[in-house]
């Protein structure tokens, strides 16, 4: 799945001094942080700490004030959101946004045929189209969806949304993975089952996971990046990140201490 | 045949039956009139089903449709001035104006969401209206009369013929409702009703809206234009009323009526809207203080239109 280039040391996404200001608001201070290909690079941080706001960025969304990000070596800072995606950096919303009137099958098409292509295709119907439901169909079969395809997406379960939700940017066939709070709001059985996933896709993909279940963080990030006020005050492991006291101080609290201390 | 026990599709059966038979049978029982009612109520149906690929599958209100009418109509009735009457030079002109000025209009109001979409498109469509009143070479409020219909010049099949109009009509108004099926349901129709449900969500598998939405905001523009010049030709006559912004405000209606995003939706719509102020134009002269009632009402209570009125429970999930 990996088709982007291979680019100087194995930096799959650099950021360089990224700002972004809302009014008086520095959602995004200065922020660089670089993810290295293959990887799972966390970003955690207390609410309001910018951490959609680095997705909107980055994915295209939202325009940066300053600042720059490199893909794959080349530098994007200015491409929209759709050229982005062309170029192998799908993400997926902290609040589900699938196409609720669409089946989920229909949910996986539509970026599938995006990533075949112009849609300038007026006259031939897509639902016997083999070109599409072929690879849509193996798609929901990777995030367990197969039996629920034909399932109009609103009507799917919480947790079967958020699974859509990650299903719908690996349709776009991608290198690099934005997933901002993929176990938001979910049970403890469905996150695991989200945790498992995410597992099974680590290394067919780069991921930048957005997140503030912190088991899943632990048990899914290489590194992790803890962004306070729109800073990046720490990145490490998760074990330096456990151990690290200002990251105690700014956001883990206890919770952090007692976790390094199961792990010692 | 088993589709015809929806209530919503028997009762579209049942509209296209009457718009096949109606040149026979209103005249069989003492109604001859119904047959121009009926040829108006086809090309309103046009008109409106151009309008449902823009704002039922797209989402994009436009409340300045009407205008294409009036392109169309006014190509006819102008070149029929100047004694242009060749089918085969007026409706390519036609087309190719009505494709032209729709591409310029919705580079202009795509750009923009919501409200202001819906005013910046009322606000082009009533320039041109505003220009047709007061083009004074051309009649200006009074419109213009149009002495011959379209000529295509082959023998055996005459507009003049009050018949061939009307199948003609009904011809086209199955072939619109045939290629906005086809539209619709291709890959094209996917990235217009995808990006109605979820903007944001189509940028974000990698597809520009923005060429899209135009490209079906010309193709509205053309199918509307179609309705125009064939409502320039029925009539024998244009004027800038039919351009006018409550034009436009009807077509909407029209499309909510008989259900938004329903294939045949529009045309059902326009079939209830214009018998029933017919109807109630017969009953008393106030009838717009029952007629205005009633489209509350409709508004109200039934969202889905005459199609989600009708159509079983099962059927709308």
């Amino acid at each position: 799945m990996n088709s982007a280039p291979h680019t100087r040391g194995d930096i799959a996404l650099s950021v360089d001094r990224l700002r972004k200001a809302f009014g008086g608001l520095t959602a995004t201070d200065d922020l660089s942080l670089e993810v290295a290909r293959g990887e799972i690079h966390a970003v955690i941080g207390p609410n309001g700490a910018g951490k959609t706001t680095l997705v909107n960025l980055l994915s295209g969304l939202t325009r940066p004030d300053a600042g720059r990000v490199l893909f794959a070596g080349r530098d994007i800072t200015r491409l929209a959101a759709p050229a982005r995606v062309r170029a192998g950096l799908a993400r997926s919303f902290q609040i589900t946004s699938v196409f609720r009137d669409f089946t989920a099958l229909e949910n996986i098409m539509l970026p599938v045929q995006a990533r075949q292509g112009h849609s300038f295709r007026f006259w031939r119907p897509i639902a016997g189209d083999g070109s599409l439901r072929g690879p849509a169909m193996e798609i929901l079969a990777r995030v367990g969806l197969a039996g629920r395809a034909d399932i109009v997406a609103g009507n799917l379960a919480h947790g079967e949304q958020r699974q859509l939700e990650i299903a719908v940017a690996l349709a776009t066939a991608p290198a690099f993975l934005l997933l901002d709070e993929p176990i938001a709001g979910m049970g403890l059985e469905e996150s695991q089952g989200m945790v498992a996933l995410l597992q099974a896709l680590k290394g067919d993909f780069t991921m930048l996971l957005i997140e503030h279940d912190m088991d899943a963080v632990f048990a899914l990030a290489d590194r992790i990046t803890v962004l306070v006020y729109g800073k990046a005050i720490a990145t490490g492991t998760p074990e330096q990140i456990r151990n690290d006291p200002a990251v105690q101080a700014a956001y883990l609290g206890e919770e952090a201490r007692d976790m390094a201390g199961e792990g010692a | 045949m088993t589709a015809l026990r929806n209530p919503a599709n028997a009762f579209t059966a049942i509209v296209l039956v009457l718009f096949a038979i109606v040149p026979f049978a209103a005249p069989a029982i003492g109604e001859p009139f119904y047959v121009i009612v009926f040829a108006r109520i086809m090309v309103w149906a046009i008109a409106a089903v151009s309008l449902n690929l823009i704002m039922g599958y797209g989402g994009l209100i436009s409340f300045g449709h009407a205008v294409y009418l009036g392109i169309g109509g006014y190509t006819v009735g102008i070149l029929a001035f100047h004694g242009i009457n060749s089918a085969w030079v007026q409706w390519p002109v036609a087309i190719g104006l009505c494709a032209a000025i729709s591409a310029v209009f919705g580079a202009i109001s795509l750009r923009t969401r919501g409200v202001y979409f819906i005013m910046i498109t009322l606000a082009l469509a009533q320039m041109i209206f505003f220009l047709s009143v007061s083009a004074e070479y051309y009649g200006s409020d009074d419109g213009l009369n149009i002495f011959q219909r379209s000529d295509f010049g082959v023998p055996g099949f005459s507009l003049e013929d009050n018949l061939t109009m009307y199948y003609t009509i009904l011809a086209l108004l199955l072939g619109c409702v045939f290629v906005s099926w086809r539209l619709v349901n291709s890959r094209f129709g996917a990235v217009i009703r995808a990006a109605k449900s979820n903007n944001t969500r189509v940028l974000a598998v990698g597809v520009s809206t923005f060429r899209y939405r135009l490209t079906a905001f010309v193709f509205a523009g053309v199918m509307c234009g179609i309705a125009g010049l064939l409502q320039a030709n029925l009539e024998r006559f244009v004027s800038p009323d039919m351009m006018n912004w409550p034009r436009s405000g009807e077509l909407i209606f029209m499309v909510v009526l008989g259900g938004m995003s329903t294939l045949f939706g529009p045309v059902t719509g326009a079939f209830v809207f214009l018998m029933l102020s017919e109807i109630l134009a017969g009953i008393t002269i106030h009838w717009h203080i029952i007629f205005g009632p009633f489209l509350v009402l409709v508004v109200l209570f039934a969202r889905g239109g005459i199609a989600g009125l009708l159509s079983p429970r099962s059927a709308r999930e």
